[in-house]
């Protein structure tokens, strides 16, 4: 007995050239806002770029995004719709407003069907936001598309340090690829944190600043890429470019 | 689910089953659909049609619904899923992505949408025969 969706997803995959998933210990820690920033900087700096968004039971990305009202187009398939210039691609396409109550295996059955059923076009990056923690869909993640770079958020918190450490911990066991760690909500690099980071030979991808203006920007793309937050993920995003070109020389 | 991204997953699958047990020919292929997962079986027949290769030429396709049956975590209660129980739009949410059900069922008893789906979640390749390759 042989599960047919699993042979489908390398297939539709083929056509993007690296996956990036946006992951952290803990929630709170501004991943969501970070990862619609990066695909939106990305897509600014002319790469071809999708998101998706696999908090399944907490989606946030269409708010930050400001989209509503998406629905899927259906090819041999589902096509992800436009968005600001992304592929999109997200549960609120099925189900704008209910929660979704989702178990463990619930949630592992919906990624392989979304995988399976989502038709991503020639993509440069696909962004993948991932829900909080160390559950399912990290796992998931690295069994159903194992060529993703592991792109991890932090703040100056000594919780969410603990938990991105735990994270990094189970990736590395994984040899899942780590992209680094950004520290999110900083004023300057926490010296400890890129230290730590060190021990464990991981990259230190830089501090984001935290901005009062951000919330209020959330959902007008206009105000949202002029912000402080915007400009420093702007040099997030180049310095993945960057990461990403070395990897692939060594 | 969607019938062309299972039919893909069929083909492709059965084409790889085919050369781990040295089929030369595919004469039938069998497979399991969870009737939650929502597959038109016209479309799906379709689908496997037009992807068709030549190693399959002559296969019987055989597709075996299998009722979905769903159990209340909170009462314990058991019950199957029905169609009818879905307006248009859920119907089609639930088509491409089961789980959705999740949002539009509830327990016929207590109310609860915390249940297991307990058969009939899922697509199965249940057997590929064929032609064994001589030598
Ligand atoms: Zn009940």
């Amino acid at each position: 007995m042989v599960d047919p969706r699993l042979e489908v997803i390398g297939r539709r995959l083929s056509k993007v050239d690296r996956v990036l998933a946006v992951a952290s210990g803990k929630g709170g820690v501004g991943k969501s806002v970070i990862s619609s920033t990066l695909a939106l900087a990305l897509s600014g700096m002319g790469r071809r770029v999708g998101l998706l968004d696999l908090d399944l039971t907490g989606p946030s990305t269409h708010l930050i995004l400001g989209v509503d009202g998406l629905r899927p187009i259906e090819d041999k398939g589902i096509i992800p719709p436009r968005v600001h210039g992304l592929s999109y691609m997200s549960v609120v396409l099925f189900s704008p407003e209910e929660p979704i109550p989702l178990r463990g295996v619930d949630i592992s059955n919906a990624i392989v069907e979304l995988l399976a059923i989502t038709r991503w076009k020639d993509l440069d990056y696909l962004i993948v936001d991932m829900p909080p923690g160390i559950g399912d869909e990290v796992l998931d993640v690295i069994r159903l598309m194992d060529s993703s770079y592991f792109l991890l958020v932090s703040t100056p918190s000594p919780l969410a340090q603990e938990t991105v450490r735990k994270l990094l911990l189970l990736l590395l066991e994984l040899k899942a690829p780590i992209l680094g760690v950004v520290e999110n909500m900083a004023m300057e690099t926490t010296e400890g944190v890129k230290r730590s980071l060190e021990e464990l030979g991981v990259t230190y991808l830089g501090a984001i600043g935290y901005d009062p203006e951000l919330d209020e920007a959330l959902g007008h793309m206009d105000k949202l890429m002029r912000t402080k937050f915007a400009m420093d993920v702007v040099k997030l995003a180049e310095e993945v470019e960057r990461r990403i070109h070395q990897k692939i020389r060594s | 689910m969607h019938e062309w991204a299972l039919a893909e997953g069929v083909i492709s699958t059965a084409l790889r089953v085919a050369i781990e047990e040295g089929l030369e020919e595919i004469t039938e292929i069998v497979v399991m659909v969870g009737e939650l997962q929502q597959v038109d079986r016209d479309a799906f027949l379709f689908a496997l049609e037009q992807l068709r290769t030549q190693a399959m030429r002559r296969a019987r396709f055989t597709i075996e619904p299998i009722p979905a049956r769903l159990r209340c975590r909170v009462c314990g209660e058991e019950w199957f899923f029905k169609r009818e129980a879905l307006d248009v739009d859920e119907a089609e949410a639930v088509h491409f992505l089961p789980e959705m059900a999740h949002v539009f069922i509830k327990c016929p008893i207590c109310g609860s949408p915390d249940f297991e789906i307990s058969e009939g979640r899922g697509v199965w390749l249940a057997s590929v025969r064929g032609v064994r390759m001589v030598g």
